[in-house]
C-alpha cells in the first residue's frame, strides 16, 4: 500500500493543490511569507492549514463512511450539537475536560445512531443521516435555547486557538487524527474490510467480515470526528452558535473526499488525499479573500474548479486523454 | 388491493390522523382560510418537490433546486427592475436559462459518469454564486403586472382565499402526475430508477431521459423561484437556502424510495402538506420555538423511513408466500 501511495505523490490532487497555492501567490505576492511571533507561526499558508482543519477532520471520518458506499450528511449538525453541549457544560460550571468528554460522547452517540440505522435497519445512508441533519440542528438550538452561548473556559479556547510546537492546535489535531486513522486502516486489515463492504456488502458478509459492526464503527468514527471539529469551531469563536456552526460543512467534507479521489460508489479511498482535498477547498477560499476579489465570486470559482477536477477524474476524460496518459506512464518507467 | 399503494395509503392516513389531531386541539385549523394559506405558503416548495420526485424516482438527487430558486428570483427582479423588461419576457429568459442549466447537469451526470449528488452540488454552488455575482442585495419588484398576479385569488366559502400561486401548484401536481403515470417519459423515468442497465438494454434512451429529468427539475425550480418572487415581491440571492432538503424530505415522506424506481407524485403532495401542517401547528401553538419544526420534521422523516421498511418487508414476505402457495 505504501509503495503505491508513494508512487502517486505526483497526482491530480497534489498538482491541483500546488497550482491553487501558486495562483494565490501570483495574486498575492506575500502568500508564502511565514513569520514566527509570540511562540507560534503566522502567515497565509498557516492560515490555510488552520481554517482548513475542521473540514479536514470531517473529511477523515467522511472518507471512511464513503468508502463503505455510504455518506454522512449529519456531520454539520453533529458539529453544532457537540459545540452546544461543550459550551453549555462549561457555562453550567463543569470543567473543560468534562465538557470535551461530553461533546465527544454526543458525537459518538450520533455516530452510533446513524450506524444502527444504516447497518441494522438497512436504511439508505443518505436518508438515514438526513434525519439527524434536519433534527440535529434543531436539537442544538434546543440545547442553547436559541442563543449563542459564550464561554471563557481555557481548555476549550486552547483547543480552538492555542498552539503546539508553533503550529495552531486545530492543525495539530487534524494531523494527528489523519496519521492515526491512516495507520489504523492501512497497517491493519480494517482498510481492506472497509473496501470489501463498500464494493459488495453481502459478499463481504459471506466472506466472514462482520459488516454490521464495521459499519457501526465507521459511522461512530465519523460522529467523533464531527464532534472534534465542533469543539474546535466553538473554541475558535469562544461560543456555540447552533444556527451557523458547521452549516453546509458536510457538503465541503464530501467534496474534499471526492476531490481526493475517493469513489462515491465505495471501495476506493485515501484519507491523506481527502485531507489534501480539504486543503484545496480552503486554499481557494483563502486565495479569493487575500487576493482582494469580491467574496461573491467565491462560490462561482469553487464550482468551476470542482467541475475541472471532476472532468479530469471522469472515465470519459481518461479515454480522451488515454493517449497522453500512456505516453507519460511509459516515460516514467 | 394493489400492494405497491400501501406506503402511499399509510402517508395519507398519517396526514389525516395528524390533521384531525391538530383540528381537535385548534378547531380554527379546519377553516378554508387556513387551508387556502396552506396552498399559497407552500406553493414554491410543492412545485420544487414535483421536480424532485422525478429526479428521485430516476435514482438521482438534485441539490441545486434551492439555489436555482434564489438565482431565478434575482434574475427576474433585475431584468424587470433594472432593464425594464415585461415580466413575461423576464420569465421566458429565466426558463431558458434554467433549462440550459438543468441540461448541462444532466449531460455531466450521464457523460462524465459523476454521481448526481456531486454534479448538482457543484450546480448549487454555481447558481448560488451566480445570484450573488448579479447582486448582493434584495432587489424589490415594483410592477403592475406582478402585483396583479400576486393579488389574484378566488374567494372560497368561509372567507378563505385560493390564490393564483396555490392553483398553479395544484396544476403542476396534476401535470406531474400525468407525466409520471401516463406518458412514455414517465415510464422511462421509472425504468431508469429501477435498474439503469436493464433500462438501457430494453431500449430506454438513457442519455436523453437523464438530461430531460434534470431539465424538468431545474425548470420547475425556476417556476418555484418565480412563485417565490411573486410571494415576496423581491429577488434575494440568499432566498430559499435549504429548500432542497425540505423538498427531499417531502418526497421521502410522500413514500418515494430514494433508491429509485418507486414513488407517486400524489404522495409528494401529501408530504408537502404534512410539512406545512407541522409549521402551521407550531405557529398556532405559539409557545413552541421555531427549532421544534426541525426536530419534528426529523422525527417524521425517521418514522416514515421505518414505516416504509416495515411495509416493504411485509409485502415482500407476502409475495413470497403467495408464490409458494
Amino acid at each position: 500500500m505504501t509503495r503505491i501511495s508513494f508512487g502517486r505523490i505526483l497526482n491530480t490532487q497534489t498538482i491541483a493543490l500546488v497550482s491553487v497555492l501558486l495562483l494565490n501567490w501570483i495574486l498575492f505576492p506575500g502568500f508564502f511569507k511565514i513569520e514566527w511571533q509570540d511562540g507560534r507561526l503566522f502567515g497565509s499558508l498557516i492560515d490555510v492549514l488552520n481554517r482548513g482543519a475542521p473540514v479536514a477532520i470531517l473529511a477523515i471520518g467522511m472518507t471512511a463512511v464513503i468508502a463503505t458506499k455510504g455518506v454522512d450528511l449529519s456531520v454539520g449538525a453533529v458539529m453544532a450539537m457537540s459545540g452546544a453541549v461543550a459550551a453549555t457544560l462549561v457555562v453550567a460550571g463543569y470543567s473543560g475536560p468534562v465538557a470535551v468528554g461530553g461533546a465527544l460522547a454526543v458525537g459518538l452517540a450520533c455516530g452510533l445512531w446513524n450506524g444502527i440505522l444504516v447497518a441494522v435497519l438497512d436504511i439508505q445512508p443518505i436518508i438515514a443521516t438526513l434525519v439527524l441533519m434536519v433534527a440535529g440542528r434543531g436539537i442544538a438550538q434546543l440545547i442553547t435555547e436559541g442563543s449563542i452561548v459564550t464561554f471563557s473556559d481555557p481548555t476549550l479556547i486552547f483547543i480552538g486557538t492555542g498552539s503546539f510546537l508553533g503550529m495552531p492546535m486545530p492543525v495539530v489535531i487534524a494531523f494527528a487524527l489523519m496519521v492515526l486513522v491512516t495507520l489504523a486502516v492501512r497497517k491493519t486489515a480494517i482498510g481492506l474490510f472497509i473496501e470489501a463492504v463498500g464494493i459488495n456488502r453481502s459478499a463481504a458478509t459471506l466472506a466472514g467480515i462482520r459488516s454490521r459492526l464495521l459499519l457501526i464503527s465507521v459511522y461512530s468514527v465519523s460522529g467523533l470526528c464531527a464532534a472534534i471539529a465542533g469543539i474546535i469551531v466553538a473554541g475558535d469563536i469562544r461560543g456555540a452558535d447552533a444556527n451557523n456552526a458547521g452549516l453546509w460543512l458536510e457538503l465541503d467534507a464530501i467534496l474534499a473526499a471526492v476531490i481526493g479521489g475517493t469513489s462515491l460508489l465505495g471501495g476506493r479511498f485515501s484519507i491523506p488525499m481527502s485531507v489534501i482535498g480539504a486543503l484545496i477547498i480552503q486554499a481557494m477560499n483563502t486565495g479569493i479573500l487575500v487576493s482582494g476579489y469580491p467574496p461573491e465570486f467565491n462560490l462561482v470559482v469553487k464550482a468551476g474548479i470542482i467541475t475541472v477536477i471532476l472532468m479530469i477524474q471522469s472515465p470519459l476524460a481518461g479515454q480522451v486523454l488515454g493517449f497522453f496518459g500512456r505516453k507519460k506512464s511509459g516515460a516514467s518507467r | 388491493m394493489n400492494r405497491s399503494m400501501r406506503p402511499l395509503l399509510a402517508t395519507v392516513a398519517i396526514f389525516l390522523v395528524a390533521y384531525a389531531a391538530a383540528v381537535f386541539q385548534f378547531p380554527g385549523l379546519l377553516s378554508t382560510r387556513v387551508l387556502g394559506n396552506f396552498l399559497t405558503d407552500n406553493a414554491f416548495l410543492g412545485i420544487t418537490a414535483v421536480g424532485m420526485t422525478f429526479v428521485i424516482i430516476s435514482g438521482g438527487i438534485d441539490l441545486s433546486v434551492g439555489a436555482v430558486i434564489g438565482f431565478t428570483g434575482v434574475l427576474v427582479a433585475v431584468l424587470i427592475s433594472s432593464f425594464g423588461l415585461h415580466p413575461l419576457v423576464a420569465f421566458a429568459i429565466a426558463f431558458v436559462v434554467a433549462a440550459l442549466f438543468g441540461a448541462a447537469m444532466g449531460l455531466a451526470i450521464h457523460y462524465l459518469e459523476v454521481p448526481a449528488f456531486i454534479v448538482t452540488l457543484a450546480g448549487m454552488f454555481l447558481a448560488r454564486g451566480g445570484a450573488s455575482v448579479i447582486t448582493q442585495d434584495s432587489v424589490p419588484i415594483n410592477n403592475e403586472f406582478y402585483t396583479m398576479i400576486s393579488s389574484l385569488y378566488f374567494r372560497l366559502p368561509g372567507g378563505g382565499r385560493l390564490s393564483f400561486v396555490g392553483l398553479l401548484m395544484i396544476a403542476v401536481f396534476v401535470f406531474g402526475a400525468i407525466l409520471a403515470h401516463r406518458t412514455r417519459f414517465g415510464s422511462y423515468v421509472y425504468a431508469l430508477g429501477g435498474n439503469a442497465t436493464s433500462a438501457s438494454l430494453m431500449g430506454v434512451p438513457v442519455a436523453r431521459t437523464t438530461v430531460q429529468i434534470y431539465m424538468l427539475s431545474s425548470v420547475l425550480a425556476c417556476l418555484a423561484g418565480i412563485v417565490f418572487s411573486l410571494y415576496t415581491s423581491a429577488g434575494y440571492p440568499l432566498a430559499a437556502v435549504g429548500v432542497e432538503l425540505d423538498a427531499i424530505g417531502a418526497v421521502v415522506i410522500g413514500g418515494t424510495l430514494l433508491t429509485g424506481g418507486y414513488g407517486f407524485v400524489f404522495g409528494t403532495f401529501v408530504g408537502v402538506m404534512l410539512l406545512g401542517l407541522v409549521q402551521t401547528y407550531i405557529i398556532f401553538d405559539g409557545t413552541l420555538s421555531s427549532w421544534w419544526t426541525k426536530i419534528v420534521i426529523g422525527i417524521l422523516l425517521f418514522l416514515f423511513i421505518v414505516l416504509q421498511r416495515l411495509v416493504f418487508a411485509a409485502s415482500a414476505r407476502g409475495d413470497r408466500s403467495s408464490e409458494t402457495a
